[in-house]
């Protein structure tokens, strides 16, 4: 893939004002501090990729931006307002939309009907399915999203395709922030590159921003703009794409994960 | 039919960009072939074809008499009640429900136009159409215990059954009645005249195959039963579809209820109960439509009924006794969801390779 290219876009795309804003977010549950103090911005037609291992609190921070929990402390500001996100629809009212591997697609319908799904469009008292089909093939198409037909159903594509349909389909419903829960999770290279030439034609096109979670360093590297690093509940490391590197994240990781065995080994030392 | 048709038979490794694949005609056949086993509808209808030769066959060799419109209209009086209350299961069943209650609807129906004219003096058009009403608020009750309550419709409806079945027996004292004067003329229309029943059920079907595979709501059923997370999170109102789905059940039982009393003249607590219900069930079932939810269609319903209604005319045709008759329904039954499972299975296998 063409790393050069992207990387030279990396430097011009971030510009313009913050279209979100996390500020000092935490949350507990019960006696867990999932996020501890949160601050995290996002800039319009920015790619951010969030790092972090498990249980650091990256899906916890993405449920609380869309809405499906509240936090227990901090604010979040969208376009410079500030607001309480109470539910996943008033989330979506708000142009944040999450997707997540394989949920929302419904197998036994139609690409385009999935595409359509609650937003069809009606030539009463019947469905204008040739027109759906019509400007869902045009949408794909101009995503670049490869697949057969808009007509087979769901269940027949691989799990990359309806990956992308879900992409698709998220910013063909005005969707502003896209967030992507591991998008590359369970898909073979082939799919992986389908799903990150999808999310480059969005930043190209500069109007839909994207906080996308991964465990692959090096495929975010590559579409990413900058990236965030999760650790226990804290952004840890904040850095353009292009000023970091695969083998750096891996230190910063593997560094703490060194530090955390030393620290439980002195904790042993102490009870015994 | 021709857009499942249509669908299930699009090219699924064709060439990117949705350009037609090449070499079309030299796949034709095959693909055709596998379409038509995709498509259940294909196969209930030849298997009907072959039972009304068989039919035919045997009684023109013996005492002649399965071609005659005595029995074409036999045959449709009893395919129409089974069609109609099927069509609203298959909605049921698409979205991942079932109302085991509705034969009871059926049987308390023509009581209540009954007691309402006899009783109440409440004029006969209003009778038909309060008793209709019954429908829709004892399928909202299905819908709020399933729903909102929560109950799974299994029992939620095997519960609403038994006590629909109490209410008609407690204030009918298990007595036959007669069909009060003022209804006897629009009962003409609704079920004594002797095409009535398939022409009503025709009728239901065209409007309600068109509602599953061309509206808002049949696209909203489907998705509630293939995926109901997903498609709520898409906005998808499921419960409203629920509701929805179970007072349409319910009515169209109601509807028939009302059509079978005007045919039989008599209005009789021992009609209907769970024998329309497992037949129109059976006939959804043997039609395509799957007891998991996501897919089925009214056109398999109908072709299921006509063969369940084509079995029972039949056996009584060529005077074999009718004994044999729910083993070959049940055979019939387990025949059809074998295949099912089965082409699920050769599907599913076609895809991975």
């Amino acid at each position: 893939m063409t790393a050069v290219t992207s990387q030279g876009q990396a430097a011009q795309a971030p510009s313009g004002e913050d279209v979100l804003r996390v500020e000092h977010i935490s949350k507990r549950f019960g006696a867990v501090t999932a996020l501890r103090d949160i601050n995290l911005h996002l800039k319009r037609g920015e790619v951010l990729a969030l790092l972090g291992d498990n249980g650091a609190g990256k899906s916890t921070l993405i449920k609380i931006i869309c809405g499906f929990q509240q936090p227990d402390g901090g604010r979040i500001l969208i376009d410079g307002q500030e607001v309480t996100i109470n539910s996943v629809g008033h989330a979506r009212q708000l142009g944040i939309d999450v997707v997540y591997q394989d949920l929302a697609l419904v197998n036994q319908l139609s690409v385009y009907h999935n595409m359509f799904l609650k937003r069809e469009i009606v030539r009463w008292p019947f469905l204008a399915n040739k027109k759906m089909r019509r400007i869902a093939r045009e949408h794909l198409d101009e995503l670049g999203v490869n697949i057969p037909s808009v007509d087979v159903d769901v269940a027949k594509l691989s799990g990359g395709q309806r990956q992308a349909i879900a992409v698709a389909r998220a910013v063909f419903t005005d969707a502003k922030i896209l967030l992507l829960d591991e998008p590359l999770a369970a898909m073979g290279a082939k799919e992986a590159a389908m799903i990150l030439d999808l999310v480059r034609d969005l930043k190209q096109q500069g109007e839909v921003s994207v906080i996308i979670i991964a465990h692959n360093y090096g495929q975010v590297l590559e579409i990413s703009d900058r990236i965030n690093l999760l650790q226990h509940g804290e952004i840890t490391f904040d850095k353009a794409s292009k000023d970091t590197s695969v083998t750096e994240l891996n230190e910063i990781v593997i560094e703490e994960y060194r530090r955390a065995l030393a620290d439980r080994r002195k904790a042993e030392g102490k009870t015994a | 039919m021709s857009d499942t048709a249509e669908r299930t038979s699009a090219p699924v490794g064709g060439p990117p960009g949705g350009q037609p694949s090449r070499g079309f005609s030299q796949n034709f056949l095959r693909r055709s072939a596998v379409g038509a086993m995709q498509q259940r509808e294909a196969t209930v209808f030849v298997v009907v074809v072959l039972l009304i030769i068989y039919f035919g066959f045997i009684s023109s060799v013996g005492r002649a008499t399965f071609f005659t419109k005595i029995d074409l209209i036999n045959v449709s009086q009893i395919a129409g009640p089974i069609i109609i209350i099927a069509i609203g299961e298959v909605f049921l069943l698409i979205c991942g429900e079932i109302d085991l209650s509705v034969g009871f609807t059926y049987t308390l129906a023509p009581f209540l136009m009954h007691y309402l004219i006899d009783f109440y003096h409440v004029p006969g058009i209003l009778a038909i159409l309060l008793s209709l009403g019954m429908g829709l608020v004892v399928g909202w009750v299905n819908g709020f215990l399933t729903v909102t309550v929560g109950l799974p419709s299994f029992v939620a409806t095997l519960g609403t059954g038994f006590a629909l079945q109490g209410i008609m027996l407690i204030t009918s004292h298990a007595e036959q009645s007669a069909i009060p004067g003022p209804v006897q003329g629009i009962g003409h229309w609704i079920g004594t005249f002797a095409w009535a029943e398939i022409g009503w059920a025709i009728f239901f079907v065209i409007i309600f195959h068109l509602v599953l595979r061309r509206t808002r709501w049949g696209l909203h059923t489907i998705a509630v039963g293939g995926n109901q997370l997903g498609a709520q999170e898409a906005g998808v109102n499921a419960a409203r579809i629920k509701y929805g789905n179970f007072m349409l059940t319910a009515t169209l039982g109601a509807f028939v209820g009302l059509q079978v009393a005007f045919q039989t003249s008599v209005i009789d607590p021992s009609s209907g109960g769970y024998q329309p219900m497992f037949y129109s069930v059976a006939a959804a079932v043997i039609g395509g439509t799957a007891m998991l939810g996501g897919s089925g269609t009214v056109i398999g319903a109908l072709l299921g009924s006509i063969m369940l209604a084509v079995l029972t005319d039949g056996f009584n045709v060529i005077g074999v006794s009718a004994n044999p008759l729910p083993l070959i329904f049940g055979l019939a039954i387990l025949l059809a969801m074998t295949a099912n499972v089965v082409f699920a299975r050769l599907r599913e296998r076609g895809r991975a390779l």
